[in-house]
């Protein structure tokens, strides 16, 4: 292990050290046992075809140039971190980010599902957070719904010529308030309140989107941090995913 | 690394930093709980004798909920594991950098 190495080993510790600390709080995803039956079955079948798709696509990736593999692991380190740090927003509440943008920018909106769907299973299964029953809704909406907006945004705002990394900053908060869209909407379908669907989903969203906002713009920074020191060290690798051309942005 | 780049990653990573600690003085003294534990109480009021229907595996195999401490030691299991992939890949692309050039 290189000095350097060792460093940013000791900094990776520290760093998770200081952000592990904060206090007990759970934060989206629907909880385990708060989706009926039904919609946990539905919301999984319409997952499962972007999941199928989303395999293909990484065997593609890698098929294609082995290299890509290292960015594809830093994508999905990037959301186990991001998913992990609960932190405090305005509204006097806890939440955390999705951290998708990033992959879904580098490797396409459906190879983030499954690197999505690793991390909802983790959380699942060992922190009792999210839930297995709730699997299918939370990997739509976080794994699925929010990396393909961000996809989106991320090609319009390349189409119109805006600057690249604001295209990423855009992409990301967009996609994080959309997971939460569709998290209150998900909610909302199951539990109709007497104005039907729409009035339950404004409750829901009104609970989640003040909170995120911030949150949202927080991720939204941290990825263009990952993009711009991906930029400066990893050049080979994201002219292979398509990111970079000819070296050039 | 471009000295224009480690100017913005600085300025970047100062306003995430005002971003986080901000809420903590504006908001003196609130719960800064989960907002998921907030969607389950609007299910609650909605739907009011709504009963989760499982519970976590983990909690059904100890028999209770986690303890605060040691889902706190969960959740830094999960940042460890995800900062030491970033690290250990940036590293070696830093590194590769150096040698090429």
């Amino acid at each position: 292990m290189t000095k350097r190495q060792r460093k940013l080993l000791i900094a990776s510790i520290a760093f998770a050290v200081v952000f592990g600390i904060i206090p007990n709080a759970n934060a989206m995803h629907i909880m385990e046992g708060y989706l009926p039956f039904g919609f946990c079955v539905a919301w999984g079948i319409v997952s499962l075809p972007f999941l199928v798709k989303g395999f293909f696509a990484i065997q593609k990736k890698l098929g294609q140039d082995r290299k890509n593999i290292t960015i594809l692991a830093m994508s999905g380190a990037f959301i186990f971190v991001i998913s992990s740090l609960k932190i405090p927003s305005v509204t006097g509440s806890c939440s955390h980010m999705t951290g998708t943008a990033l992959g879904a920018i580098l490797f396409g909106p459906s190879a983030v599902s499954i690197l999505g769907i690793i991390v909802l299973i983790f959380q699942a299964v060992l922190l009792a957070h999210g839930g297995l029953t709730t699997l299918g809704a939370n990997t739509f909406s976080m794994a699925i719904a929010g990396p393909f907006l961000s996809y989106g945004v991320y090609r319009l705002c390349k189409k119109s010529k805006i600057n690249q990394r604001v295209g990423v900053f855009l992409a990301a908060v967009i996609g994080d308030l959309f997971t939460y869209c569709i998290t209150s909407f998900q909610l909302a379908f199951a539990y109709p309140s007497e104005g039907g669907v729409w009035v339950s989903a404004a409750k829901f969203l009104s609970v989640f989107a003040p909170t995120q906002l911030p949150l949202a713009i927080i991720e939204g920074f941290l990825t263009v941090v990952v993009m711009i020191t991906l930029e400066n060290y990893a050049q080979p690798e994201l002219k292979s995913a398509g990111y970079l051309e000819n070296g050039k942005r | 690394m471009k000295s224009t780049d480690k100017k913005i990653i600085a300025v970047i990573l100062a306003a995430v930093a005002f971003l986080i600690v901000m809420p903590l003085l504006v908001r003196k003294g609130a719960e800064f709980g989960g907002s998921d534990d907030a969607g389950s109480q609007v299910v609650e009021a909605i739907d009011t004798d709504y009963k989760p229907w499982f519970t976590p595996v983990l909690e059904r195999i100890i028999g209770g909920e986690i303890p605060g401490e040691v889902e706190c030691f969960m959740f830094c299991i999960q940042t460890g594991i995800g900062v030491g992939i970033i690290a250990f890949l940036l590293g070696r692309f830093v590194e590769r950098k150096k040698w090429q050039s």
